[in-house]
C-alpha cells in the first residue's frame, strides 16, 4: 500500500529562514561582497567553475557565498543555474600554444623554449601559517621583468621531432565530439567523451585514482612534460558574420603527462601521453585528469586492465560529485514506507527463523532426552 | 577588392575582439565621455545563454568539449541601416548592446574614426598595457639556471 505523507512546510520554511540566518553570521562582521571572494578566494571560484563545468566567476562565487562555502553545493548550484540557459554553440577549440602564460613548468625539459615560469606558484613555500596575513597588512607590488616575449610551444611538439612520443589524441576525421550534456553515457566510450567527464569530474576522486597509479596499481610511469596556465581566446563561429566572433579569454591550466611504455602487440615502446584540460588555475586537478586519462587508455594501448584507475564506467560513472552527492545524500530523505516494508519483511523472516531456531531446540531436547 | 573585403573583416574582428575583452565599466565610461549616440533599435538581446569551450586532446589533436561558459549577445540597427553584432563572455549586458552598437557605427563610414579613436584604441591601449604587465610580472619568475662547476678544469 502507498501512503503518502504530506506535513512538514512551517518546519521547512523556518529551516530555510534558519540557513540563511546562519549563512548570515554574526551582522556585526561585515558581509562578504562577491569581488571579495572572486579576487582573494579565486582558486575556490575555479574549482567551482570547472567542477560545476560554467566559466562565469561571479556566479561561481555567488554559488560560494549561497552554499556558505560547501564546494560541491556551489558545484550543484552552477550546475542547476547552467540548465536555465540557451546554447548559442560550440567554440572552436583553443590554441593553448598560443597561450598568455601566467605559469609554465616542465619536469623533462630544463631548457626548453620559453624557459621555466613559476608563476604565483605554492611550491617551494614552506607551508607556515602567516599571521602578518591574519592581521591583514599591505601587500608589495610583484617584481617586473622586462623583455621580448618569446614563443613558448608546448613540449609535446618538442619530443616529437625525435619521433620517441605519441602524437597528439587523433580521431577518425569524420568523428562528431561527444557531449555528456546531450547524450547520455554509453561504455566503452571515445576519448573524447571521457575527457568531457575528466575535465568535471570530482577533484578528491580523480587525485586518488591519479595517486593509485603512482602507487602500482596500473602504473605507467608518468613525468609532468608540462603544465601551463593562463589565459586563451574564445571564438565562436555565428550565421550571422562571416568570420569567428571573438567572445574574450577564459583562464585554463593545461597538463601534459609523459609516460614511458615498453609496448605492447598494439603499439611500439615510445612515451605515451595522458592529458589534462580545465577551468581557471588548478594543476593539482588538470594533473590529476591526465594521470587518469592515461590509465584509461589501458585498452588502446593493449595493457591489462587490473586497476581501478583503468576500469573505465568505474571511474567515468563515479567522478561527478553532483551524481555522487545526489545518490548518496537522498539517502536522508523521508524513506519511511520503504522502511516499513523493510520492517515487516524482516519481521517475518525473523519470526520463520525463530519458530525453526525453536523447532530445533525441541527436536535436540526431544532426543537427549530419550 | 577581395584583397580589401578580407583586410576589413579582420579590421571588424579586431575592434570586436577588444570591444569582448575589455570591461563593461571601461566601455561605458568611454562612450559618456565620446558623446556618441546609444540609440538603436534592437534586433535581438541583449540575451544570455552558454557556449560549449572545446579545447583539442594532447593540445593539438581532437576537439572535445571542455565545459560551458556564459556569453551575452546583442543584435542591434542604427538608423543608418547599419546593423551591429556583439558576442561576449559574461552576462554584462549593457556592455553587450553598446558593443553591438559600436560594432555598427564602426561599420558607417561617417562614424568609423570616432569610434577608433574614442572608444577602440583607449581600450586597446588599456588591454595591452594590461596583458605586458602580466607578462612581465610572470617573466620575473623565470627560473634562470646556472651550472656549479667542479674540480679544476
Amino acid at each position: 500500500m502507498y501512503v503518502a505523507v504530506k506535513g512538514g512546510e512551517t518546519a521547512i520554511r523556518n529551516a530555510h529562514k534558519l540557513l540563511a540566518d546562519r549563512r548570515r553570521g554574526d551582522r556585526s562582521v561585515p558581509a562578504l561582497r562577491l569581488d571579495q571572494i572572486v579576487e582573494q578566494l579565486a582558486l575556490g571560484v575555479d574549482r567551482v567553475m570547472s567542477e560545476g563545468s560554467l566559466y562565469d566567476r561571479e556566479l561561481a562565487a555567488l554559488a560560494i557565498v549561497q552554499a556558505r562555502g560547501d564546494m560541491i553545493e556551489a558545484i550543484f548550484l552552477v550546475r542547476a543555474y547552467r540548465t536555465t540557459l540557451p546554447r548559442f554553440g560550440y567554440t572552436r577549440a583553443i590554441d593553448t600554444g598560443t597561450m598568455l602564460v601566467e605559469r609554465r613548468v616542465s619536469a623533462t625539459y630544463k631548457d626548453l623554449p620559453g624557459g621555466q615560469l613559476l608563476g604565483p606558484t605554492f611550491d617551494y613555500t614552506h607551508r607556515l601559517l602567516d599571521p602578518e596575513l591574519a592581521a591583514g597588512g599591505d601587500v608589495a607590488e610583484p617584481e617586473q621583468r622586462a623583455g621580448e616575449a618569446e614563443a613558448m610551444p608546448r613540449v609535446s611538439a618538442i619530443l616529437a621531432r625525435e619521433g620517441l612520443i605519441e602524437p597528439d589524441g587523433d580521431m577518425p576525421g569524420d568523428h562528431v565530439p561527444g557531449d555528456i550534456t546531450r547524450e547520455p553515457l554509453e561504455f566503452p566510450m571515445a576519448r573524447d567523451i571521457r575527457l568531457q567527464a575528466l575535465s568535471r569530474g570530482d577533484e578528491g576522486f580523480l587525485l586518488a585514482l591519479g595517486y593509485s597509479t603512482q602507487r602500482g596499481y596500473a602504473r605507467n610511469h608518468p613525468f609532468v612534460g608540462e603544465v601551463r596556465i593562463g589565459e586563451v581566446e574564445l571564438e565562436l563561429d555565428v550565421p550571422e558574420l562571416p568570420f569567428a566572433v571573438p567572445l574574450g579569454s577564459i583562464r585554463v591550466t593545461e597538463c601534459q603527462m609523459v609516460n614511458q611504455f615498453k609496448g605492447s602487440a598494439k603499439a611500439p615502446p615510445q612515451f605515451t601521453r595522458g592529458y589534462g584540460l580545465v577551468f581557471g588555475q588548478s594543476e593539482r586537478k588538470a594533473m590529476a585528469m591526465a594521470l587518469c586519462d592515461r590509465a584509461l587508455r589501458a585498452s588502446e594501448l593493449g595493457e591489462d586492465v587490473i586497476a581501478a584507475a583503468q576500469d573505465e564506467e568505474f571511474v567515468i560513472s563515479h567522478s561527478d560529485n553532483v551524481q555522487a552527492t545526489g545518490f548518496v545524500e537522498h539517502l536522508k530523505l523521508p524513506h519511511y514506507v520503504d522502511f516499513q516494508a523493510e520492517l515487516d519483511l524482516v519481521r517475518r523472516i525473523r519470526t520463520e527463523h525463530d519458530a525453526r531456531e525453536n523447532a530445533g531446540k525441541d527436536e535436540e531436547k526431544r532426543q537427549a532426552a530419550e | 577588392m577581395r584583397g580589401r573585403e578580407a583586410r576589413e573583416q579582420a579590421e571588424r574582428k579586431a575592434v570586436m575582439a577588444t570591444l569582448a575583452q575589455s570591461a563593461g565599466d571601461d566601455i561605458v565610461r568611454l562612450w559618456d565621455e565620446a558623446g556618441l549616440p546609444c540609440e538603436a533599435e534592437l534586433l535581438r538581446g541583449p540575451e544570455t545563454g552558454l557556449v560549449t569551450v572545446r579545447g583539442r586532446i594532447g593540445g593539438g589533436g581532437a576537439p572535445f568539449n571542455v565545459g560551458e561558459a556564459t556569453v551575452t549577445r546583442a543584435t542591434v540597427r542604427l538608423a543608418s541601416g547599419h546593423v551591429g553584432h556583439c558576442y561576449a563572455l559574461g552576462r554584462d549586458k549593457q556592455k553587450a548592446r553598446l558593443a553591438a552598437i559600436a560594432d555598427a557605427l564602426w561599420q558607417d563610414p561617417a562614424h568609423r574614426n570616432e569610434v577608433e579613436i574614442r572608444i577602440v584604441a583607449p581600450l586597446q591601449a588599456a588591454l595591452a598595457k594590461a596583458r605586458e604587465q602580466r607578462r612581465a610580472e610572470t617573466a620575473a619568475t623565470k627560473v634562470d639556471f646556472f651550472t656549479m662547476v667542479r674540480g679544476e678544469d
